[in-house]
């Protein structure tokens, strides 16, 4: 075992002289390379990080949404739904909610308008997210002017600004009172934009959304599991498409890499006959260019995970952030919690080191076959 | 006792270019003192003690090393054989561009990792005896031609081999460094070792020290003294 090991110590030391001695080769492949893991590692992370941030948002949201539907659209619900509901066994409460969604043409951005259940701003005056003040550059105090559904200009003080622990959600929102959305948006009362059910018991879930239906043909429940599934399958198909164009980017790095191991130099190949006539067996020089293929691979990995690493957490994704946030024009500071998935390391590290292994194995066996006696001719 | 029967070796067998560089040499040497193949370019001198120093199999013919048969090992075998019978300094040196002297002639043994102390203590003694013990840290292309000469001879011995096999070893050197590499060789068959040498070099074959003469002409045994 201890001259096993001292064999490859001494192989490995070679190895890490021989690509001291070609930096430029080994640079440039070490930069190709890294350049791929990083690309990879930070859609990777970035996507599992919009997941885990909409998980822990979601995990604050009602169990149960009751919405109407017309025509295979959802609609304005009556308040008086909320009373044929409240009847069902297993709902703790039900409250109606006021929001809708408003384009500035100011900014060419959309808001989310919202009657908050609870503390809810004084007629006249709003909450706003962070986004969005900046974006307006509204302060405390400052005014914002939206025009209504009527035509005329409506303007609130801003109270206040949203301080959320995760901005991806409160970047575009507006905090107001009632009075001022039925205002503004022309919304008569005892009409409400969804009914909001909280269900005692998590398991009965399903029992009461079922309830619901029968006891609300026009309207449909949807299920806060549901809702999760839905942005797990958003950011999934973001990151597939990504994925998809970045499978190019792979494949031209396998090609590259394999023109790299197969164009070896005629020095190297010199070098390979003098070490061959020498004594190095033909799975010498094979264990020697696997650690040197196995150095280049993990300093590539670890640096191109390092830097996607800092891009995505403490960079907030700058190079991705319009693919795989979405449309939204305010965009968040987004700072999402760092964090290092095993079986996300496992599977990076398989779709970048497999495929330079399996594009640089052949070459590598080729130029170690080598006849010995080639330097002597 | 190196045997060889009947050898033939063929480069491009089969094809136009097809050639014999060795055509039926039959021979026997002492494992003991300066051996030298002697004959001009294209004879098949080097192709010759490629096929004694498992470099190389024979086309046709047989090449026993103390009575066992060593011309048809695989390669595995072969390389075990080569690494511990054998050492080689090439008409080029071939040293390894970019390494120290020290590494250089260290790297014979990297496959059979010995202790790495060990393995530098002997290296410098080895530079030491041939008077370049100065130049171990310096890089190979930076010695001059008798001095990468002797590096390549330390190089060779740095497995202890029995045999060590010399192609053209003066086609680089002048007279001065000639003789001086003869008088390394002549030591090295003092420690008991068989050195086995090619040249055309009248300088060489016409040396003192020499054990036994073997000349070659078109690739067959022509004389042997």
């Amino acid at each position: 075992m201890r001259t096993w090991l001292r064999r490859q110590r001494y192989l490995l030391d070679y190895s890490l002289g021989a690509m001291a001695r070609r930096p430029g080769k080994h640079l440039a492949l070490l930069l190709v390379y890294t350049l791929i893991v990083f690309l990879l590692a930070s859609v990777m992370l970035f996507t599992h990080s919009l997941q885990r941030e909409a998980r822990l948002v979601l995990a604050e949201s009602p169990e149960l949404i009751v919405q109407r539907m017309v025509a295979g659209r959802h609609d304005l619900i009556p308040g008086e739904h909320l009373e044929r509901i409240a009847g069902i066994r297993g709902v703790q409460g039900s409250y109606g909610r006021l929001w809708g969604y408003f384009y500035d043409p100011a900014v060419r951005a959309n808001y989310t308008l919202l009657v908050p259940p609870n503390d809810a701003p004084a007629a006249g005056e709003i909450r706003i997210g962070t986004a969005l003040a900046r974006t307006r550059g509204l302060a405390i105090g400052d005014y914002l002017s939206l025009r209504a559904a009527s035509g005329e200009p409506f303007a609130w003080r801003v109270a206040g600004l949203i301080a959320s622990d995760s901005e991806l959600v409160s970047a575009d929102l507006v905090l107001m009172a009632e009075e001022d959305f039925r205002r503004f948006f022309a919304i008569a009362p005892g009409l409400y934009t969804d009914l909001v059910l909280n269900v005692r018991n998590p398991r009965e879930v399903q029992t009461v959304a079922e309830k619901v239906s029968l006891a609300l043909p026009d309207s449909r429940p949807i299920l806060r599991e549901e809702i999760l599934r839905t942005y797990d399958a958003v950011f999934g198909w973001r990151q597939g498409v990504v994925f998809v164009l970045l499978a190019g980017a792979i494949l031209a790095f396998a090609i590259f890499a394999w023109d790299r191991a197969s164009g070896l130099s005629g020095e190297e190949r010199r070098e390979i006959g003098i070490l061959k006539a020498i004594g190095w067996e033909t799975g010498d020089v094979l264990r020697m260019k696997l650690w040197e293929g196995a150095v280049l691979s993990l300093t590539a990995f670890l640096l191109g995970y390092l830097l996607a690493y800092g891009h995505v957490f403490y960079a907030s994704a700058a190079l991705f952030e319009p693919v795989l946030k979405g449309w939204a024009v305010l965009y968040p500071a987004f700072n999402p919690v760092p964090f290092v998935d095993g079986l996300q390391v496992a599977t990076l590290f398989f779709f970048t080191v497999f495929p330079y292994t399996a594009a640089t194995l052949v070459p590598i066996w080729s130029a170690a076959i080598t006849d010995p006696d080639s330097v002597m001719r | 006792m190196i045997e060889l029967e009947e050898v033939r070796k063929a480069f491009n067998q089969g094809r136009p270019n097809e050639l014999w560089a060795v055509r039926g040499v039959s021979l026997t040497l002492p494992l003991k003192g300066l051996h030298v193949l002697k004959g001009p370019s294209g004879s098949g001198k080097t192709t010759l003690l490629a096929m004694i120093g498992c470099l190389s199999r024979p086309t046709a013919g047989r090449i026993r090393l103390d009575g066992r048969l060593i011309s048809n090992l695989p390669e595995r075998f072969m390389t075990e054989v080569r690494r511990a019978t054998f050492g080689f300094v090439f008409q080029q040196f071939n040293l390894i561009r970019g390494l120290s002297v020290l590494d250089n002639v260290m790297l014979p043994a990297y496959p059979l990792a010995p202790n790495a102390g060990e393995l530098r203590r002997r290296a410098l003694a080895l530079l030491d005896r041939f008077g370049i013990a100065a130049r171990a840290g310096h890089k190979a292309e930076w010695l001059s031609g008798g001095e990468a000469q002797r590096a390549a001879v330390c190089r060779a011995m740095i497995n202890d081999p029995r045999i060590l096999i010399a192609d053209e070893p003066t086609a680089n050197l002048d007279s001065q460094r000639s003789q001086e590499l003869l008088a390394v060789l002549g030591e090295l068959v003092a420690m008991g070792k068989t050195v086995l040498v090619s040249s055309h070099d009248p300088l060489v074959f016409g040396s003192a020290g020499v054990s036994h003469l073997v000349e070659l002409h078109d690739g067959r045994l022509v004389g042997a003294a």
